[in-house]
């Protein structure tokens, strides 16, 4: 192991790093964490600045793991998010009650993201699965983190047993793969030519598996239960990172391994994309509670993304990633809004936020472009991620797609418009007090709006993420 | 620079005026002075306009400048204006100039208010300049969402309803425009060149008959659903009765244009093919309309309800006479587009005026208005004359020459289809004198509209506009026909070449 090792491992290694710090301070801490949570955003802040220096496209320990510049962003994405959750969690960390728990949190936050890190680097599918791992159980210790509450303690069992399920399937089907290629590197499952009937289940079995982590209908049934028992900042984590991580995942192994089945798996996204779209929407129509409503509408915004898989092309691995992005940026904007209610009052439910806009002005703006740009909405940057995914979906001719994906768009204004009406136009004899945010929460969102407001009039970031597929 | 681009910048200066500003009454001085520079900007561009011809310059477009935006799409931020789109320039400002006075005594949330009213008309004027179809659609629906809030917070009625109703029908219609664009788009190089959104890339190729039929119903419908297509259209009597008057005045009188705009520029002159097969359906369509909506302003009491349906019914006559494909219906059509615009407009300010001083819009229970304010009733007598086509105001020219130009079609279908249009000529006589007759003429029905002020300073400003307006239409239409006819020749040849 050379030095040049240690720097295309750099975001791994580093936030090992990071896990073992939080190990060891967790033990000398006193009582008061103001010292430790400042100090783990700065470190995560180099962590995350490290990742805007280029690297170059090579290979470590024989083709198991990766690296090239579309990873490299794909990981700055993440490590972007999660430093953004990291910013919003700081005053949720500040309680009394979480005080003791600070070091365990950031400690089991760290090695999830160095899981969802290999993941994304693995080149090999059992590299693909230790990373998944790493990632998973840390996950479910974080669903449980408010061990005293019912529905936390609920939560982490959910997440645990439909991870143990999905993790299973997604075995079966890399047996089957390995079984009919005789090997689990992609480089060389990548470079086969003869088509077997056998693969193609196995990757079936693999989407499936993925399909669970992403909550896409019908793997989706965890998702809300989980979404509302978990502490928010750990919400926040599921709906953007966690997600985040298993869409790239499942992209780059789709793309670039599954080459010989792009008429499988654009067959899979199509119907994927169909059933999670109609039955999100389905559901978060129907939603009080905005935790479970923002679970449901994550669930439409991942039929979204699906809608860029029925492209196989180039086009359609850019829009994808450009629209996580957007996606991230946003729905952390609005989980930070809630989050700050939710800490000041313990609410957080729609109808709580009738004639926000009267007592907090900033913060409903914000809210209201976060869903704007959700939904879809100029000149906010939801509107191209969305405009570009339609787009890949009709070069390949699929207008029937794209007519039932606008439509789905149109149903989801509707809920969006529901929260904004509350903001807006509903009178409240006690609204939410005037809040004050901490320096932390304006640096989050300052982050969160300056991407929604300039991704889509800045035309570079597309031709960026464009220019490394 | 391109002096287009000040339509967008004025009112984006405006909005961040407003937003720096604290005090009330330097909320309505910026908006006054913004809108006010924006209405002579927009006749500083006719002049330019026409120094620009005189100078010889024979482009169909002018003042087009283009700069590359997605370079992977090929998407372009391309702006020019036509004679077509610069009267609607002219008529956007000066309803929006209308409408920024019309909505003076707003006390509730002014500063958003006016930042709402503007952004909404920034929306407007980017659509009309845009010659490329994906920023054209994001200036649509920037043009369109801020209509939610609009109406949710200041409305009035059942708001929430009616602006929940609005905002989904409308995004349902730009959720089939955006098939049809998409569409459009795929096919805009047939022989395996670049695809591009540009409009008049777009206009040189003869996209394949099959995705013109496929795709001119998704299209038209998207701009037609704005354009109060019927059965698409039951958004705006709700809409625009709950709205507050300067929106009822910019959405009656500007926004639904852009459907009729839309669905000529895009529709019917990038899908010429698919235009000429399925015209008959929407003829069908758009007669049901004509009719229905004056039919339907005969039964209402509300005197939004009314001008809502009455707008149904001329916004209707529009995609009528676009849909009759030759010179002089199109000709009537755009003078319609901008009559309709600016008489609905002065209606609902009147409407909005009356309501502020009666506190009712029911017609029986007001009577004998002319005798307390006068200044009102007669405007409203004017406005009323030139909804029902009198000579000497605008709604006579615009009339006269559409069905003048749809009887020019010679077959029984076209014929049956206009004398059947040509009727709510009579209907639109009957509602809009029974309107007057009860609501001005007569006794005065409660006591306590005997103490009822006339206009003030700037209802007068905001009415007058209008109305003078709407009479220069009338008495000297060529001005005007002149600048719709000289693009116009060229578009139908257009549609007819491809037949």
């Amino acid at each position: 192991m050379t030095w040049t090792d240690v720097y295309i491992l750099r975001n791994e290694v580093l936030l090992t790093l990071l896990v073992l710090y939080h190990l060891i301070v967790d033990l000398t801490e006193g009582k008061d964490n103001g010292r430790l949570v400042n100090g783990t955003l700065f470190g995560f802040g180099l962590v995350t600045a490290v990742g805007f220096y280029p690297v170059e496209t090579t290979s470590l320990f024989g083709q198991m793991f990766l690296s090239d510049p579309l990873r490299n962003t794909l990981k700055l994405i993440l490590n972007i998010s999660t430093f953004i959750i990291l910013l919003q969690s700081a005053s949720w960390l500040r309680k009394p009650e979480n005080q003791p728990k600070t070091g365990a949190f950031y400690m089991l936050i760290f090695s999830t993201l160095m899981g969802m890190s290999f993941m994304i680097s693995a080149g090999n599918f059992l590299m693909l699965y230790l990373g998944l791992e790493t990632a998973t159980l840390p996950l479910t210790l974080l669903a449980a983190f408010d061990k005293k509450l019912r529905r936390s303690a609920e939560a982490g069992i959910k997440l645990l047993m439909s991870s143990a399920v999905s993790s299973a399937v997604l075995l079966m089907g890399l047996s089957l793969l390995y079984g009919s290629y005789g090997t689990l590197y992609f480089s060389e499952m990548a470079s086969l030519t003869d088509a077997q009937a056998l693969s193609v289940f196995g990757l079936v079995l693999f989407v499936a598996g993925f399909g669970f982590k992403l909550s896409l209908v019908p793997f989706h049934l965890w998702t809300a239960d989980v979404y509302e028992g978990s502490p928010l900042p750990v919400t926040m984590y599921f709906s953007v990172v966690s997600k985040g991580a298993a869409l790239f995942t499942l992209m780059l192994v789709l793309y670039n391994v599954f080459t010989l089945y792009p008429k499988s798996w654009t067959l899979a996204a199509y119907l994927l994309s169909v059933t999670t779209m109609v039955v999100g929407n389905l559901f978060a129509l129907r939603q009080k509670n905005l935790k479970r409503f923002l679970a449901f509408s994550s669930i439409t915004q991942a039929g979204f993304m699906m809608l860029g898989f029925v492209n196989n092309d180039n086009l359609g691995m850019t829009t994808v990633v450009y629209f996580m992005m957007i996606y991230s940026l946003s729905n952390l904007a609005v989980f930070g809004v809630l989050s700050m209610v939710f800490n000041a009052t313990g609410k957080e439910n729609i109808e709580d936020f009738n004639g926000f806009y009267l007592t907090n002005p900033r913060l409903s703006l914000i809210m209201l472009l976060a869903l704007f740009s959700l939904a879809g909405i100029p000149p906010v940057a939801g509107f191209f991620g969305k405009f570009f995914l339609f787009t890949a979906a009709a070069a390949k001719g699929l207008y029937i797609l794209v007519f039932i994906a606008v439509i789905n768009a149109t149903i989801s204004l509707y809920y969006y418009l529901l929260v904004v009406k509350a903001m807006f136009i509903n009178k409240s004899e006690a609204p939410v007090a005037t809040l004050t945010s901490t320096w932390q929460e304006k640096l989050a969102f300052t982050i969160c709006l300056v991407g929604i407001a300039a991704i889509g009039f800045v035309s570079g970031v597309y031709d960026y993420i464009a220019s490394l597929i | 620079m391109n002096p287009l681009l000040f339509l967008i910048l004025i009112p984006v200066l405006t909005v961040a005026g407003i937003a720096l500003v604290k005090d009330l009454k330097q909320v309505r001085v910026i908006s006054a002075v913004g809108m006010g520079a924006q209405l002579l900007f927009s006749f500083y561009l006719v002049y330019l306009f026409y120094s620009l011809r005189n100078a010889g310059n024979t482009d169909a477009m002018l003042l087009v400048s283009t700069s590359t935006w997605y370079e992977a799409f090929n998407i372009q931020y391309k702006f020019g204006i036509d004679g077509i789109s610069l009267s609607m320039i002219v008529l956007t400002s000066l309803v929006t100039f209308a409408g920024v006075f019309a909505s003076w005594q707003v006390d509730f949330l002014t500063k958003e208010f006016f930042i709402s009213l503007i952004i909404l008309a920034s929306g407007v004027f980017g659509f009309f300049i845009s010659l490329d179809l994906f920023t054209m659609f994001l200036f649509y629906e920037v043009a369109v969402i801020p209509m939610y809030l609009l109406i949710g917070i200041w409305g009035s009625g059942p708001k929430e309803y009616s602006a929940m109703k609005l905002t989904l029908m409308l995004m349902a219609g730009s959720a089939l425009l955006l098939v049809g664009l998409l569409g459009i788009y795929f096919n805009s190089s047939p022989e395996g060149g670049r695809l591009t959104f540009d409009l008049t890339e777009i206009a040189k190729v003869s996209i394949p008959r099959d995705a013109q039929l496929f795709f001119f119903p998704f299209t038209f419908i998207g701009f037609g659903v704005l354009g109060a297509l019927f059965p698409f259209h039951t958004w705006s009597p709700d809409g625009h009765a709950s709205a507050p008057t300067a929106v009822s005045m910019l959405h009656a009188g500007v926004l639904m244009k852009l459907g009729g705009y839309g669905a000529f520029r895009v529709a019917m002159y990038l899908l010429p093919e698919g235009a000429h097969a399925m015209a008959w359906i929407f003829i069908i369509l758009t007669t049901i309309s004509v009719v229905y909506g004056a039919f339907g302003a005969i039964w209402q009491k509300d005197l939004k309800y009314i001008n809502a349906y009455s707008s149904v019914s001329h916004c209707g006559l529009v995609l009528f006479a676009l849909l009759m494909m030759n010179e002089t219906a199109t000709t009537g059509a755009i003078l319609q587009m901008i009559s309709h615009g600016l008489m609905t407009a002065l209606f609902f300010a009147l409407i909005g005026m009356i309501y502020g001083r009666t506190h009712t819009r029911m017609i029986d229970e007001m009577g004998g208005l002319m005798k307390v304010i006068p200044f009102l009733s007669v405007v409203y007598v004017i406005a009323g004359l030139a909804s029902l086509g009198l000579p000497g105001l605008s709604g006579f020219v615009a009339e006269m020459t559409i069905f003048v130009g749809s009887f020019q079609n010679s077959d029984t279908f076209h014929r049956i289809a206009t004398i059947v249009a040509c009727s709510s000529i009579v209907i639109t006589a009957v509602y809009i004198l029974r309107v007057v007759g009860i609501l001005l003429l007569g006794p005065i029905k409660n006591e306590h509209y005997n103490e009822l002020k006339d206009a003030k300073w700037f209802e007068k400003v905001s009415t007058i506009t209008l109305v003078i307006s709407i009479t220069a239409i009338g008495m000297a239409p060529f001005w005007l026909s002149a600048l719709i006819r000289e693009p116009l020749g060229d578009i139908i040849q257009h549609l007819i070449a491809r037949l």
